[in-house]
């Protein structure tokens, strides 16, 4: 018995942790021109890469900019493209799965047939070709992750929406004459957002991983703008003589990513404790 | 648990067995050299590819009528033993050596080089090189669809002789006869395999090659390695030491860079940068730095306000620090720019200067009346981190020292390659090669109109000093016509040079008579290995 | 059953179109051609060019001449490498591809079940948690992090594997199954415990123990095959992921698969070499969901008529 406490008090005070440490990061990627120490792209060529010391308390790159500054100034955009993609995957798939959920009949069939055959794409082909063709930018960054990402929830919005538009408040709503549209947008959306919202947590990090993979790969964000993925390929690539550059940008983006993995987990744990794929098993 | 152990027991015990000699002194003792070659090659075709690693394949696959000496850069006899030159310079009659043969036992006869001339000339074939043999008499004419009778051109057989007669006397000429794209094919195995003309023709596959170089084509997988091995009817194989070579494909500096310290291969033919200091230190015998035929240096579209106005570009060249961005950022032994053209071996050192002087640069920017308030300008270039580590710098140094706002814009390379062309940009990072040993071949391409000059700067004086150059027989007088001209382009500034490329490599010791040359070019039959 | 698979073959037919469909447009639409290149050619030349590979007709024509050879599994010939088709230069990297996702999914089913069941088994206990915290690293340390740094340690510093290349040297072929597998086996983990946590608690179980059955008997006959079904459902998906996962690898180490060859071309605007791959991409996804649907139904007789295949 007690080992179930224990486990449950220090499972939610991980929750509680990821939760700090979410909006501290937040509070971080809004704030980071005050908190970095130095100017991000002031360059210093004659130090070059130096290792972490007192100036630079996680050192240098090779074009002896500041990585502490670097790291904070990346969490916006890696933090940037997690939430906006996010955004644009709840934009999508939330009016996709009202829309769905509450005509029912044909029109769901056919509109979840759509989301069926669309799973069945390769979906991180297309981004790369999008990113490769079009430029590597981030309003393209986020808008190309987002729009493959929100098929997911629109299958739980409509879910959703099945259940309430059974509910006593709609068919009022219908009786007196509302417009689909009225009803939609009034009634059904706002009861489903909650659980839109906790949902779309886990896709938050999901969306900064893709992100970071994409950067990898040489197809993230221009410079002078960087985000952790890129740091994270710059410190691949001279780790054999620089291991900081790998190391620390490595390290706050799986803190992060633990943070908010966590977060989502938990979150959606007490919104449905009984599904079995949760993080915290 | 105890699986996870068993299981690193496991990889330990394999990785052990790997201790043992490394193959490049396997290789070596076999002969056989194994040279890291960048990108899989997109084909063997001599006529087709237009890149480096495609160039070292085919140096060992074919031989043209001449060598390349990595001595001197000159050339040495080829497939033509000796070669007449006419005194006005616009004939040359090449004489063929008896034993040079293909590798199906064909002997190699000047209607082969006929054949092939003909073919990278014919408009269907699309060739991109095409322009290399120009210098011949209506070569451009028959390229272009003027002349359709292949005739015209000045080509010539008569008793097992190439006669050859050039647009200009082209004192160079012998040299771009080094140049792959005037190799020979064997005609038959063309047209056997798809024709003339085919894009698609499968006579560069295994089976179907022949070649005439000192090597052939053993196999060839994709992505893993090009093996060629000595061709025993090579006429000089008997001085050729090299039992055989192995192209392997590999373009990531870093893996590379592994792999030659491991011992797998001769030759890396890069380094990475943060690494080059190291080698200077640790393996000084095994790092190569030598000069390269190549300048890098920023394109400026001269269309475009402010960049039409001499003193603001003068102003641009001289708020840049090159020997910063050379000591800091290449950390290669690269030599600053002070001229478009690299300054060679053979004769050509412009005396053109390109300074560093920031008071100097504000000074011009006021001339220019350019208020620096305006919307930034724009360094557009393809996305590589060399790149932008040097964009990234000049950036700082143009804020520092005029106060000039620049943005940085990275595409892709066909995405550069097309705003370039088009003209949608206002600085771009460009880099030259020359494809022969003369200044021509830099100069040339500034030329008004010229498909590479891109900036759309045009200068009628300029034009008429390489006219005038080209009729020259003199290399000194030629030479000296193209110091005014380098003088006026350095004057104008359409394009800010920056440095001169360095070739930075690795080679093992074990291999001998290596040359540094500026066309970093070592014919396989003239090296040896210990 | 049979039929059942038939209907979702038949989706394959719309959903490949479209996927042509798209690339098409895309490449299309995109700037710079296959053959823009640092030395300018004339465009005259150019004109030749697009002429030999019929770019030069009208998109729909394009599409349908594609369309047609496609079905005869013709992809057309590369226009980066001269003289070689699609289908040979894939063919070069695809069984590459094909083994290295396998062997990081059997590593990952390996390790994940292994670990998911030890924590099913000792519920609280040090070997639950020990498992499920490595679980959650595996998570929280993404394949472009990992990859690097397996190669910094025991490539570089300790000189244990070559860290490049795939068969090409004894021992090459480990780190990458790791750095592809370890973010699957964690997930694999947490199905399996998941599931055997279940199953454990259903009543056929304590029937089974009732009997007197041995408990091995009762964990690896009985629970083990209800329990691993999570994971055997998510098979589908996680190879289609491990795909694309196999990009990042396949850079880390130079791994010459089809994912390098995918990014080469779109840079290279390859047309046909990037429809191809797309194509081949879509294929694979679909059938490999397929199958684990498939394997899923037959583990699970509350599947088989059910639609778990719908």
């Amino acid at each position: 018995m007690w080992q179930d406490l224990f486990s449950e008090i220090s499972q939610r005070r991980v929750l509680l942790y990821s939760l700090l440490y979410t909006f501290f990061l937040i509070l971080i990627a809004i704030f980071a021109p005050l908190l970095a120490p130095y100017d991000v792209s002031e360059q210093n060529l004659l130090l070059g890469a130096s290792s972490p010391s007192f100036q630079n308390i996680l050192g240098t790159d090779v074009l002896g900019r500041d990585l502490f500054s670097r790291i904070l100034y990346g969490s916006r955009i890696s933090l940037l493209v997690g939430f906006l993609a996010t955004f644009v995957a709840i934009t999508i798939g939330l009016s996709y799965g009202a829309v769905s959920g509450y005509f029912g009949g044909k029109i769901d069939t056919l509109m979840m047939r759509i989301v069926d055959i669309l799973d069945g794409l390769p979906f991180v082909i297309f981004i790369i070709l999008i990113l490769v063709i079009f430029g590597r930018d981030i309003y393209f960054l986020f808008i190309s992750i987002g729009a493959f990402g929100w098929l997911s929830m629109a299958r739980i919005v409509r879910l959703q929406v099945l259940g309430l538009r059974k509910k006593e408040f709609v068919i009022a709503a219908q009786i007196m004459g509302a417009s689909s549209f009225r009803i939609l947008t009034r009634h059904i959306i706002p009861n489903v957002l909650g659980t839109v919202i906790i949902y779309s947590t886990l896709l938050v990090p999901q969306f900064m991983l893709l992100e970071a993979f994409l950067s990898f790969l040489g197809l993230g964000v221009q410079p002078p703008d960087s985000s952790w993925g890129i740091l994270i390929r710059e410190g691949a690539n001279t780790m054999e003589e620089y291991w900081w550059l790998l190391i620390f940008p490595a390290f706050f983006f799986s803190l992060t990513l633990f943070a908010l993995n966590f977060l989502g987990d938990g979150l959606r744990d007490i919104l449905d404790p009984r599904d079995t794929q949760k993080l915290e098993n | 648990m105890r699986f996870l152990l068993v299981f690193l027991i496991l990889l330990i015990s394999c990785s052990e067995s790997t201790e043992q000699k490394s193959k490049v002194d396997i290789y070596t003792e076999k002969g056989i050299l194994l040279l890291g070659n960048g990108t899989e090659p997109s084909g063997i075709d001599p006529h087709l590819v237009t890149g480096v690693p495609e160039h070292k394949i085919l140096l060992a696959l074919l031989e043209g009528l001449v060598v390349f000496n990595p001595k001197n850069n000159g050339v040495l006899p080829g497939v033509a033993e000796d070669w007449n030159v006419s005194d006005d310079g616009l004939s040359y009659t090449f004489i063929f050596n008896p034993d040079a043969k293909w590798t199906n036992g064909d002997s190699v006869k000047p209607e082969d080089f006929a054949y092939s001339w003909e073919r990278i000339l014919s408009p269907d074939l699309g060739a991109q090189y095409a322009d290399m043999l120009y210098v011949i008499k209506n070569a451009e004419k028959f390229h272009k669809g003027d002349i359709k009778d292949f005739s015209q051109v000045g080509i010539s057989i008569t008793n097992n002789k190439l006669k050859v007669e050039l647009e200009n006397p082209t004192p160079y000429f012998l040299n771009i006869l080094t140049h792959y794209s005037t190799w020979p094919v064997h005609p038959e195995t063309v047209e056997k395999h798809g024709g003339m003309i085919s894009r698609n023709n499968q006579w560069t596959r295994v089976d179907n090659f022949v070649g005439n170089g000192p090597f052939k084509l053993e196999s060839w997988e994709i992505n893993k390695a090009l093996r060629v091995s000595r061709n025993d009817l090579y006429w000089g194989n008997s001085s050729n030491k090299i039992n055989g070579i192995e192209f392997i494909p590999i373009d990531n500096e870093l893996t590379q860079d592994r792999l030659f310290r491991s011992g797998g291969i001769h030759l890396a033919n890069t380094v990475p940068t943060e690494k080059i200091n190291r080698y200077r230190d640790e393996r000084p015998d095994e790092l190569y730095e030598h000069n390269y035929f190549g300048t890098y240096y920023y394109r400026i579209n001269t269309n475009k306000y402010p960049l039409n106005n001499i003193n603001f570009r003068k102003a641009l060249s001289l708020a840049i620090d090159r020997e910063l961005i050379v000591k800091s950022i290449l950390k290669g032994n690269q030599k600053i720019s002070y001229s478009f053209t690299p300054p060679d071996e053979n004769g050509y050192n412009p005396t053109t200067k390109l300074d560093f002087n920031p008071i100097k640069a504000k000074e011009f920017l006021e001339k220019s009346g350019y208020d620096v308030n305006n919307p930034p300008l724009e360094i557009l270039y393809n996305t590589s981190e060399g790149h932008q580590k040097i964009a990234q710098a000049i950036q700082e140094m143009w804020k520092k020292n005029l106060g000039l706002n620049v943005v940085l814009t990275n595409v892709d390379w066909k995405v550069y390659l097309t705003r370039e062309t088009q003209g949608e940009f206002d600085i771009s990072r460009a880099g030259w090669i020359g494809d022969y040993p003369d200044p021509f071949t830099f100069l040339d391409m500034m030329v008004t109109n010229r498909g590479n000059n891109k900036t759309g700067w045009s200068n009628s004086e300029f034009d008429n000093i390489l006219k005038n150059a080209a009729s020259q027989i003199s290399t000194s007088d030629r030479y000296n016509l193209y110091e005014k001209a380098e003088k006026i382009l350095i004057d104008e500034l359409p394009v800010i040079p920056l440095y001169t490329y360095t070739r930075t490599y690795l080679l093992s010791q074990r291999v001998k008579n290596w040359q540094n040359n500026i066309l970093d070019t070592n014919p396989y039959q003239f090296l040896s290995l210990e | 059953m049979i039929q059942l698979i038939l209907k979702r073959l038949l989706t394959y037919i719309p959903v490949l179109l479209i996927v042509v469909i798209i690339t098409f447009l895309m490449i299309h639409a995109a700037p710079g051609g296959p053959f823009d290149a640092e030395r300018v050619a004339s465009p005259e030349i150019i004109e030749k060019l697009n002429e030999a590979y019929n770019l030069d007709k009208p998109l729909h024509v394009q599409i349908f001449n594609y369309l047609y050879g496609a079905i005869q599994g013709d992809f057309g010939p590369s226009f980066k490498y001269p003289g070689r088709t699609v289908s040979e230069l894939i063919m070069s990297g695809l069984p590459t591809t094909i083994e290295l996702a396998v062997y990081s999914i059997l590593f990952a089913i390996f390790l994940g079940v292994f670990s998911g069941l030890l924590a099913s088994l000792n519920p609280g206990k040090f070997l639950d948690v020990a498992p499920m915290s490595i679980s959650l690293l595996g998570i929280c340390i993404p394949s472009i992090i990992l990859g690097p740094i397996l190669v910094l340690i025991f490539g570089i510093w300790y000189d244990f594997f070559p860290v490049y290349g795939w068969g090409d040297n004894p021992g090459d072929k480990i780190l990458p199954t790791i750095t592809l597998g370890t973010a699957y086996a964690a997930i694999f983990a947490r199905l399996t415990r998941g599931g055997m946590l279940e199953i454990l608690g259903q009543d056929f179980i304590r029937t089974a123990r009732a009997k007197g059955l041995s408990e091995t008997r009762i964990i690896f006959v009985h629970a083990l095959r209800g329990g691993i079904l999570p994971v055997i459902s998510f098979l589908g998906p996680a190879i289609a992921g491990l795909l694309a996962g196999s990009f990042v690898v396949e850079t880390i180490f130079q791994i010459n698969g089809i994912g390098r060859f995918y990014v080469q071309a779109a840079f290279n605007r390859d047309y046909t070499m990037i429809l191809g791959t797309s194509i081949l991409f879509t294929f694979m996804t679909l059938t490999f969901v397929l199958i684990s649907d498939i394997l899923a139904s037959f583990l699970n007789p509350t599947l088989r008529d059910s639609g778990g295949l719908e």
